[in-house]
């Protein structure tokens, strides 16, 4: 074997290597946050954590009562605005629309999605909070429900796509309209791709703290009835966690442990729903 | 096609013999047409938000850009007593974390992606993306929690002191090591954005045709020569692509951010010393922001994060999508 030949394959398995360092130092980093997660928040979780206010500022112990129940309220109303609108409005754009109209709401939809979180939480302040003079948690779950809308529309949209026309064509043919067979044939047919996507559409913001920081604001204390401010497990983590308290920070670990299981459960849960076998075959 | 189906039924005129299937069939059709209406309305409400969402950012921001116009983006004083902003050191903030993040973020992300989509077998790749997916997922405040208790002793301790030792000839790694500051967001920032740049480049290089590949190979190319001569160029542009995604997301990142760049509105060049960005200021001082001027600059700042993400995405798309048509096969070597 020549020398040039030699340094050209050892070059070759060189940077070959190298790609596979790249890829697992970055998979390595998935497994280092969930260790160090479950190493400290697991120490620092505790019955009351669920169960109990948080402390007076200076005392010790108290929990995220108040922010779970918070983050739960948030989180419904950001579906029942998120998901209706994703859903038929995929709805529309697939079986329906025209290809300008088509256009004009893939390419709102989009241009939706790359909006910088705090710019979404910019806009609900301005359209709940300002009106009603206060924080609510109307105003998150408005905003995190804005932050859905297009994650949930442009992959329903898709798994709609996906269904074969023969599926259509055959129920038209048997005399069902339209909307019927939509209702009864197609939405069926993609369930586990809509369901993926609702999954991993409440999953992303679930995690989101900036538009809740001057729409859902904050509160130590309950929060009754929806037009209060709230408290939420993500803004927990972010004031516990840059406040001096040696405690806050020991609970500003238990939320993130408590968060990001239930993020990365949920992202499971949808792609194991999917992965189950997809009903219905690529056309 | 079904589209054609459906007219015909819709049109045909009076074709039933019995009144009954008229009235039947005309009942079906309102049927659908009332499906079609609820649907557009859901659809074009994602538009008017849509619209209604510049529409505000635009008119929110009314009086800085009257009375600083331009100058706004060149001054660098941030002064709410005096009613003086310039936003400056946020843009330069922002600008320079997401440069540092993309130059750690590219070459890890771009090789990883190269290993799952030439080298690693289809089962040892899935699994992989299946865990870039999870991280992707995880969400931008837990990256700050890390930051603040990981990365930023981590820096102050080791890592700073370290670069001035073997680099501190150069400015970028002068002054004292704080923990926070402009090097930390970097790098906070690049975790948060590789996963993108590995799923897009990875989709791309997999939709590289074969053939190129095994052209490249038999005509004596090793592997990677025909990995990084043939295939990484043919998909260059959706490479790019990624790169532009994850630089929109750099840019428009709050949380993480805000809780490692040190939150101070200064201009400088040592990656050490504390900075600002855009999204943090807001985050921080929107709640606080007392008078309209102080509220409408940050919202102006919210227009200038908007418009930046929105330039940058719109690219980002074009080119993946170009991408993805010139090569239509799904290939490994």
């Amino acid at each position: 074997m020549n020398p040039r030949l030699r340094w050209r394959k050892f070059v070759s398995n060189f940077m070959l290597t190298l790609t596979g360092v790249c890829a697992v130092v970055t998979v390595s980093v998935l497994f280092f946050i969930l260790g160090y997660l479950v190493f400290h928040g697991g120490t620092s979780i505790s019955w009351n954590f669920f169960t109990k206010l948080p402390a007076p500022v200076g005392e010790t112990g108290g929990g995220m009562a108040n922010a779970i129940l918070g983050s739960a309220k948030l989180l419904l109303l950001a579906s029942l605005l998120g998901v209706p609108i994703g859903f038929f409005g995929a709805i529309y754009l697939a079986e329906f629309s025209g290809s300008t109209m088509a256009f004009v709401v893939r390419y709102a939809a989009d241009l939706l999605n790359g909006v910088p979180s705090i710019v979404i939480g910019i806009f609900a302040y301005g359209l709940v909070v300002l009106p009603f003079k206060h924080f609510s948690t109307l105003a998150g779950g408005f905003a995190l429900g804005l932050m859905m809308i297009p994650i949930t529309l442009r992959s329903t949209e898709e798994f709609l796509r996906a269904v074969p026309d023969a599926l259509r064509e055959g129920a038209m043919a048997l005399g069902a309209s339209k909307w019927k067979t939509i209702a009864t044939i197609i939405v069926p047919a993609a369930y586990r791709g809509i369901l993926t996507a609702i999954l991993l559409a409440f999953a992303r913001v679930a995690g989101e703290t900036a538009p809740l920081l001057f729409t859902a604001f904050g509160n130590r204390f309950w929060s009754p009835g929806w037009n209060q401010p709230t408290a939420s497990l993500p803004v927990m983590i972010f004031t516990y966690a840059i406040a001096p308290y040696e405690d806050w920070h020991r609970q500003a670990w238990a939320a993130g442990l408590v968060l990001l299981g239930l993020i990365l459960v949920i992202n499971i849960v949808a792609r194991a729903i999917l992965s189950r076998g997809i009903a219905v075959p690529r056309a | 096609m079904n589209r054609l189906v459906a007219t015909t039924t819709t049109t045909a005129p009076s074709a039933g013999p019995v009144a009954g299937s008229r009235t039947f069939l005309s009942r079906l059709n309102k049927g659908d047409e009332i499906a079609r209406l609820i649907t557009l309305l859901f659809a074009v409400s994602v538009v008017l938000v849509t619209l209604l969402l510049v529409f505000e950012l635009w008119q929110g921001s009314a009086l800085p850009r009257h009375k600083f116009g331009f100058n706004f983006f060149r001054t660098s004083v941030w002064d709410p007593i005096f009613d003086q902003f310039g936003a400056l050191p946020f843009i330069y903030g922002t600008l320079v974390t997401a440069a540092v993040s993309l130059l750690i973020a590219v070459p890890l992300g771009i090789g990883a992606a190269i290993f799952l989509a030439e080298l690693a077998p289809a089962r040892v790749s899935d699994t992989l993306e299946f865990f870039i997916d999870l991280l992707a997922a995880v969400p931008s405040v837990i990256y700050g929690l890390l930051g603040v208790f990981i990365v930023i002793p981590l820096m102050r301790e080791y890592i700073q002191p370290g670069l001035k030792n073997s680099l501190g000839f150069l400015p970028f790694f002068q002054g004292p090591a704080y923990g926070v500051g402009f090097l930390t967001a970097g790098i906070v920032l690049a975790i948060m954005v590789i996963p993108y740049i590995i799923s897009v480049s990875r989709e791309v290089l997999l939709s590289v045709p074969r053939d190129q590949r095994e052209a490249a190979l038999a005509l004596g190319s090793t592997r990677w020569e025909a990995t990084w001569k043939v295939v990484v160029p043919f998909a260059r542009a959706g490479i790019f692509g990624s790169i532009f995604l994850a630089l929109a997301r750099a840019l428009g990142e709050t949380m993480a951010v805000t809780m490692v760049i040190g939150n101070t509105p200064a201009i400088s060049a040592s990656l050490f010393s504390p900075g600002y960005s855009i999204a943090a200021v807001i985050a921080n001082e929107f709640t606080e922001a007392t008078g309209d001027l102080y509220l409408q600059s940050l919202i102006e700042l919210g227009l200038v994060l908007f418009l930046l993400t929105f330039i940058l995405n719109g690219l980002a798309r074009l080119l993946i999508v170009a991408t993805s048509q010139k090569g239509s096969g799904t290939g490994r070597a």
